[in-house]
C-alpha cells in the first residue's frame, strides 16, 4: 500500500507565541459542531485552554487531540473551557471531530486565514499553518501560561495540568473512567 | 525533557533483571494499532538485547478512541494476577481486531487461567484503579499518545522501530552497556505479531 503524505513543515519553532501576563487576544471564530462563533467574553470567569495545532488529520495532531479529548473530564475538574484551533475549514474540523470522536470544540481560523493565530504570534506565514502551541488563560482574560512546542513534537498535557493546578489552587483528582464495555457474564463462557 | 514521575516498582509488570542497566518502559493501549506494531518491534529488540534491558509495560487506554482498550487492559491485569501478564499482553496484541468480552474469555481459557477467578476479576473491575493510576501518572509524566516510551525514566521522542530504540538505548546507557548483537531481520527468529509464526 502506498501511503500518501505531503512534505512536513520545517521542524522546530518559527513563531514564539505570547508570554504570560499578556492580555489574551480575542477569538471570534466559528467552532464545531454547529459553526457558532466563540469569543473569550463567552467564557469569562473560567480558565481557558487553547490548543493551537497545525492541521486536522496530521499524525502528531491526531495523537495530541486524542489525548486532550481523553482528558476532558480532568480539565473539567478545574472548570476549564478547552478549544482546539487550526487554520482548517469548519468542514474539515467536523470530519476530524467525527473521525476521532473529539468532543473538544474545534475553532476554525480559516477566514480571514490565520488571523487569530497571528494575534497569538503562532502563525507560520510561509506555509499558512499555526505552530503547535498551548495557552492557559485565566478567568480575567490574561495569559497565565504558554508553551510553543517544536512542531513535530506532541507536547503532552502535563504542562497544561500543572498550570491549571497553580492557577486554581486545586489538585487534580483521580479520573474515573466509565467502563464502555460490559464485562463478560459467567454464562457467556463457552 | 519529560521524565517519569514514578519509578518502576513492584506494582509494575517488568520482564528482565531488575538490575539491568537499561529500563525501557512503554505506556500502551491494547487496541492501538501503533502499539501493536511496537509490540512486534519490541520482540525483535528483546531477542537482540537479551538480559541487558528490562521491559516494563504500563497502561494508557485511550477510551474515547478505542472502546475495547479499557477492558483489554483489565484482562491483562486479571491474567497477571494469575502469573500470565506477558502471555496475555502478547495474546491481546496479536488479536487487536478482536477484543470483545467473549474473545477475552477465549484467550484466558487458551492460557489455561482459572476462568471463575478471571471472570470475577473483570466483573468486579478489580484492576480498574491500577489502570487508571497508570493513565494519570502517564499524563503527568508527559505521555503524549500511544505508544510512549521512557528509557531510564526519560521520554523517548524518536521512532519506535527496534533499530531506533536500540540506538537510543545505546546512546543513553553509554559505557554501562556492552555493544549489542545485531537485530534480527523482520520475520527472522521472532514470531511476527498478528501473523502466524513462520516455520523455524
Amino acid at each position: 500500500m502506498v501511503t500518501l503524505a505531503p512534505p512536513p513543515p520545517a521542524s522546530g519553532i518559527r513563531s514564539p507565541g505570547l508570554p504570560p501576563g499578556t492580555r489574551a487576544p480575542d477569538l471570534g471564530l466559528p467552532a464545531t459542531p454547529d459553526g457558532r462563533r466563540i469569543t473569550l467574553a463567552d467564557v469569562n470567569g473560567s480558565p481557558v485552554v487553547l490548543i493551537f495545532y497545525p492541521g486536522d488529520f496530521t499524525p502528531v495532531c491526531t495523537n495530541e487531540l486524542g489525548l486532550f479529548n481523553e482528558l476532558m473530564p480532568v480539565l473539567g475538574q478545574f472548570g476549564a473551557k478547552v478549544f482546539g484551533i487550526s487554520c482548517d475549514s469548519l468542514w474539515s474540523h467536523i470530519a476530524f471531530a467525527k473521525e476521532l470522536h473529539i468532543q473538544i470544540p474545534l475553532l476554525s481560523d480559516f477566514h480571514p486565514k490565520g488571523e487569530v493565530s497571528r494575534r497569538y504570534n503562532v502563525h507560520r506565514e510561509d506555509v499558512g499553518i499555526c505552530e503547535r502551541a498551548l495557552y492557559v488563560i485565566d478567568g480575567k482574560g490574561v495569559i497565565y501560561w504558554s508553551y510553543v512546542s517544536p512542531i513535530e513534537l506532541n507536547p503532552g498535557a502535563d504542562g497544561v495540568i500543572d498550570a491549571l493546578e497553580r492557577l486554581t489552587g486545586k489538585q487534580m483528582e483521580f479520573l474515573t473512567f466509565q467502563p464502555q464495555q460490559q464485562p463478560p457474564q459467567p454464562e457467556a463462557r463457552t | 525533557m519529560s521524565r517519569l514521575r514514578r519509578d518502576v516498582d513492584a506494582n509494575d509488570w517488568a520482564k528482565g533483571p531488575a538490575d539491568a542497566p537499561v529500563t525501557l518502559l512503554e505506556y500502551g493501549d491494547f487496541e492501538c494499532p501503533f502499539c501493536g506494531r511496537a509490540a512486534w518491534e519490541l520482540k525483535r529488540l528483546e531477542s537482540a538485547v537479551g538480559e541487558r534491558v528490562r521491559f516494563v509495560f504500563r497502561h494508557f487506554p485511550l477510551t474515547q478512541l478505542h472502546p475495547h482498550a479499557l477492558l483489554a487492559a483489565e484482562a491483562a491485569e486479571a491474567a497477571g494476577a494469575q502469573g500470565k501478564f506477558w502471555e496475555m499482553h502478547d495474546m491481546l496484541f496479536q488479536n487487536q481486531q478482536n477484543l470483545e468480552a467473549p474473545a477475552l474469555l477465549t484467550y484466558a481459557a487458551d492460557l489455561g487461567l482459572d476462568m471463575g477467578r478471571f471472570t470475577r476479576d473483570l466483573q468486579e473491575h478489580r484492576s480498574l484503579p491500577k489502570v487508571q493510576r497508570d493513565f494519570i501518572e502517564g499524563v503527568r509524566s508527559g505521555v503524549n499518545g500511544t505508544p510512549t516510551f521512557f528509557i531510564n525514566g526519560e521520554r523517548h521522542n524518536g521512532a519506535y522501530t527496534a533499530e531506533a530504540l536500540l540506538a537510543a538505548i545505546e546512546q543513553r546507557a553509554g559505557p554501562h552497556i556492552e555493544p549489542m548483537t545485531g537485530l534480527p531481520w523482520e520475520g527472522d527468529r521472532v514470531p511476527r505479531m498478528g501473523r502466524p509464526q513462520s516455520r523455524m
